[in-house]
């Protein structure tokens, strides 16, 4: 789901009233999926740019959540097709698991 | 399914000396011995006359899930229900109940209040320790503590004595760490070894948390990091009994004076280790299901080293 927003939309938007989210989202922002399928996380890794987000949606049929190692971020319980996203606004490399699973690990490449 | 009552020996008096089985599929090897688990129906006769010679039992049950309404279970409430019915229709009632933990699914207020109802008609005094699905709101756990943390000690821990035996909740599901097990945490460590500094090494011992407190599967998490610090402290006592939840299937041993015993889930059936892909809720058909889950009833006896524990089915 890219939030890539042509010049005149985002001209549109702030002209809109919408400037706050125009400028806090940087140039070509997009949002990368993560899927969570049979206790894993794919992909495993994940690489994107400052600014992107990341969401993890819940494919299995029993609940996750996803945690970051160094605790800077983590979600509540996700059941079956339930969402979160984050977004990162530092290069750096962040690894992440299932608070339920933690054999579940994947990690998220901030370039 | 990988039945694992083909672990539950048939016919064997509760004396029964060492008995080693191999648990079909894993190749894994167990030794069980007394306090073996018997397929009885929980209001067999047998059971209810065993109930009434005993100088107390109680029961455990595990791993409800409220909340859970996937495939393998849609109705996790009515199973739960149904259990508890069967416990509200004992002849001789338990003298209390300890719940292994996975209480709710999600941790919402709505799930731990069904389950509260539904337990709570029983007015059976019920023991909690928390499950990892249980730590799972916005709080991490706060949910939980603020209705079962009353008189606990750390994240929830604590410890009560019955009848001369002395009952330890443990918590094991609390801040996992990754690639990690269960983990108790040396605060928790350091509370269990004060507890036990002052006991004679005859008093019987119940230990009860979610998590195996001994490795069945790590690469599904079946185990506990530092579990072995924990046991190392209870080494010195002559009876030993560890009850378990998380792994929703009976799984026992018997390693000199301990014995380790995991209770089946009242919500759903999970696969025997390695059996599946992934170790998440097992599909059966629904005429198996209520094989698949159940409770467990342990009948203590002044001097009787092992407690007897009996696992039925819905």
């Amino acid at each position: 789901m890219p939030l890539r927003l042509p010049r005149t939309a985002r001209s549109l938007a702030m002209a809109a009233g919408l400037a706050t989210l125009a400028f806090s989202m940087p140039a070509f922002a997009k949002d990368v999926t993560v899927t969570i399928t049979n206790f894993a996380f794919a992909p495993k890794t994940t690489t994107i740019a400052v600014g992107d987000t990341v969401t993890f949606i819940n494919g299995d049929d029993t609940i996750h959540s996803v945690i970051a190692d160094d605790g800077s971020f983590h979600s509540d319980g996700l059941d079956t097709n339930d969402k979160v996203t984050f977004s990162f606004a530092k290069a750096g490399k962040i690894s992440y698991h299932c608070g339920l699973h933690p054999f579940m690990k994947g990690e998220i490449v901030v370039q | 399914m990988t039945d694992n009552s083909e672990a539950e020996p048939r016919k064997l008096s509760r004396r029964h000396a060492l008995e080693c089985m191999v648990w079909a599929g894993t190749g894994v090897i167990w030794t069980l011995s007394g306090g073996i688990p018997k397929s009885l129906n929980l209001l067999d006769e047998a059971q209810a006359a065993e109930a009434a010679s005993s100088n107390f039992t109680f029961l455990q049950i595990s791993d409800s899930h409220i909340g859970f309404d996937k495939e393998a279970n849609i109705t996790a409430v009515d199973t739960l229900n149904e259990a508890i019915g069967r416990i509200n229709g004992l002849a001789v009632k338990p003298d209390f109940m300890i719940h292994t933990g996975d209480i709710t699914h999600l941790s919402k207020p709505d799930e731990f209040d069904d389950a509260d109802q539904i337990i709570g008609s029983t007015r059976i005094v019920t023991h909690y320790v928390p499950g990892e699905h249980d730590m799972v709101d916005a709080g991490q756990g706060k949910a939980y503590m603020d209705r079962y943390g009353k008189d606990t000690w750390g994240q929830g821990w604590y410890s009560f004595d019955q009848n001369g035996v002395h009952f330890i909740g443990l918590v094991n599901v609390v801040n996992l760490k990754a690639g990690g097990l269960g983990n108790l945490g040396p605060e928790q460590l350091d509370w269990l070894q004060k507890d036990l500094a002052n006991r004679p090494s005859s008093q019987p011992i119940v230990v009860f948390a979610h998590i195996p407190l001994w490795t069945i599967y790590p690469q599904w998490g079946w185990g506990t990091e530092d579990s072995a610090q924990a046991l190392a402290l209870l080494q010195r006592f002559g009876s030993v009994t560890v009850l378990n939840g998380h792994i929703h299937q009976i799984i026992q041993k018997v390693e000199g004076n301990m014995t380790f015993h995991t209770a089946r889930s009242t919500a759903f059936p999970q696969p025997s280790p390695g059996s599946a892909p992934a170790p998440g809720p097992m599909i059966v058909p629904a005429e198996q299901l209520k094989g698949l889950l159940g409770l467990t009833s342990v009948n203590y006896v002044v001097g009787q080293r092992d407690l007897a524990i009996t696992d039925s089915t819905l």
